[in-house]
């Protein structure tokens, strides 16, 4: 029986990946040859006569459009801000409510809450509720400290979504961190205080070491979710005013549904690709040795 | 740093006031959702907001007559339920092998998967869009199923591998060398250590299903539509309605908010992804 299993212990391994492998495999190597055929293509849907090979027209069409960059800047500022907002507010909620104190059971339900709503009625609720400057709760805060009320889509769009977004991540990062913290050793902190380590001694020596992990986690799911935020900005400023909200996903969304540019759009895609590699890539060096 | 027992007292007090602060700042959009749904439109948007008022539940009335709920919930349950499953048959062997038979390509296989899921879902869009009219899999659950399956295949794999990677092989050989066959080693060793992986994982991928709504808006609108598209027909530009809105949104969002309540420290232990031991 022991032979057997050692005998199949080289093919066996291999047959159990092929389902999650092939299927991965198809899902990204079918869109993406399409996609690449489309990039080269004339293809809009509403001059659905003119047809043929373009060669590199579409690339340059996207790549020469004003917003393109924009948008890669808008991109990265709204990954890195919420990135950063995440986990540098989650570590400093994570250590507030890590040792008991009344109703800590249920501070913890209502903390992790904001992860489980849907980005659309995140960005309505943000939108509409809290961020309208006549009747959103922000302006009537803003006006009873006797502030001029802020019109948060129209003035500051981008740190609009990002407040949106963050929203919705920190219970994620707040709550790792949490379950992180909960392994630390007892006994080493208790040892460490009586040789007389102060409270940023213990954080800066201890806790940060232990975080390490966790944090590498938060930042890799958050990237790989961040990097193509899209129903936020959908749903609450359409990339605008002008293009201050505007991401890569959704200028790819603009070239598709609203210039109806299949070509254009696929040739967008393909760079979103191309962005998401480098992204990949410089994320595995920095923190990949982290999630062995 | 021996407090005394007063001064760490008053340390707890001011603890619990700060966590208390924080959890209520946080949770409050969520409450002013909640409330705003059982207004009349005039109470609504209210300045100042109304916390004292004579609840209705017209809101709910006029949803459901507007469009009706059951049907967006039950497409809803069905996909993000059925692309669970589906997700986890498939994720498991192949987090089974990449934990217990690493090569040296099992790293190099995780990172690819992962980046698959870093392009956006609109790059993808014109590809899935042809293919689905080609196969008459538009605005169908089954469609809805295959796309959220895929998308949250990479963080299934890499989950449930986290999670059984921390099964120590010795157990397994042990196992082995008792002569059990691949049945025995999953059905009283794998199944049981790894149930607690295979929980968490599911669930996520539930709730990221439930919520997912570039898929569910572009391909689902008519009659496969989830409750995310119920939610975004509310969003035209027509103006304030803020209490239909918010009771659509509310309806959205509550059973998966109440069963994220139920499940959430099995969920966290899940998304720490072997970070903690």
């Amino acid at each position: 029986m022991a032979e057997h299993t050692r005998a199949g212990s080289r093919s066996l391994p291999r047959l159990l990946m092929s389902p999650a492998v092939i299927t991965l495999f198809l899902w990204m190597i079918v869109p993406l040859v399409m996609t690449i055929y489309f990039s080269v293509m004339r293809y809009n849907l509403m001059q659905p006569d003119q047809t043929g090979f373009v060669g590199l027209e579409n690339y340059s069409y996207f790549l020469t459009d004003p917003d393109f960059w924009p948008s890669i800047w808008n991109t990265l500022i709204l990954l890195g801000s919420v990135v950063f907002i995440t986990v540098g507010l989650g570590l400093a909620i994570a250590l507030l409510i890590n040792d008991p104190f009344p109703g800590q059971g249920v501070v913890r339900i209502l903390l992790i809450s904001p992860f489980f709503v849907m980005p659309a009625v995140n960005a309505l609720l943000w939108k509409h509720m809290m961020m309208n400057p006549v009747y959103g709760v922000l302006a009537q805060i803003w006006t009873f400290f006797g502030l001029q009320p802020i019109d948060w889509l129209a003035d500051y769009p981008l740190f609009s979504i990002i407040i949106m977004v963050s929203w919705q991540w920190l219970p994620f990062a707040c709550l790792i961190f949490m379950t992180a913290l909960q392994s630390m050793d007892r006994e080493q902190l208790e040892a460490a205080g009586m040789d007389g380590a102060t409270y940023l001694q213990k954080l800066w020596y201890l806790y940060m070491p232990h975080m390490g992990r966790s944090i590498s986690v938060v930042i890799m799911i958050e990237v790989i979710f961040l990097l193509s935020i899209f129903a936020e900005i959908y749903t609450t400023t359409s990339g605008g005013p002008g293009n201050a909200s505007t991401n890569l996903a959704f200028l790819i969304f603009k070239q598709a549904r609203l210039s109806f540019d299949i070509g254009v759009a696929s040739a967008g895609a393909l760079l979103a690709v191309v962005l998401a590699n480098i992204v990949a890539v410089f994320l595995i060096r920095m923190i990949g040795k982290n999630l062995d | 740093m021996q407090s005394s027992p007063n001064s760490s007292s008053t340390q707890l007090i001011v603890r619990t006031i700060a966590a208390w602060t924080v959890a209520l700042i946080l949770f409050f959009p969520l409450l002013f959702l909640a409330v705003t749904a059982f207004k009349t439109e005039g109470q609504a948007i209210a300045v100042p907001s109304l916390w004292i008022f004579t609840p209705t539940l017209e809101n709910f009335h006029e949803v459901q007559a507007r469009s009706d709920y059951f049907t967006y919930a039950w497409n809803s349950i069905v996909t993000s339920v059925v692309s669970t499953i589906l997700g986890l048959l498939i994720a498991a062997p192949a987090a089974y092998s990449m934990a217990f038979s690493p090569t040296k390509r099992t790293k190099d296989i995780l990172m690819w998967m992962l980046s698959t899921k870093m392009m956006p879902a609109v790059g993808a869009l014109a590809p899935i869009y042809v293919l689905y009219q080609y196969t008459h899999l538009l605005d169908t659950k089954f469609g809805l199923i295959i796309l959220f399956t895929m998308s949250n295949l990479p963080i299934m794999v890499w989950m449930l591998y986290s999670h059984l990677k921390d099964i120590p092989h010795e157990i397994l050989e042990a196992s082995r060398m008792d002569g059990a066959n691949l049945w025995d080693e999953f059905r009283y060793v794998l199944l049981p250590l790894g149930m607690g992986g295979l929980a968490s994982t599911g669930l996520l991928c539930l709730v990221l299903a439930w919520n997912e709504a570039f898929w569910a808006l572009s391909l689902g609108a008519a009659q496969a539509g989830t409750l995310a598209t119920l939610v975004a027909s509310y969003s035209s530009p027509e103006g304030l309605f803020w209490a239909k809105l918010s009771a659509a949104s509310l309806m959205a969002i509550a059973p998966i908010i109440v069963f994220g309540w139920f499940s959430q420290k099995q969920l966290v232990q899940g998304l720490t992804f072997g970070a903690v031991k």
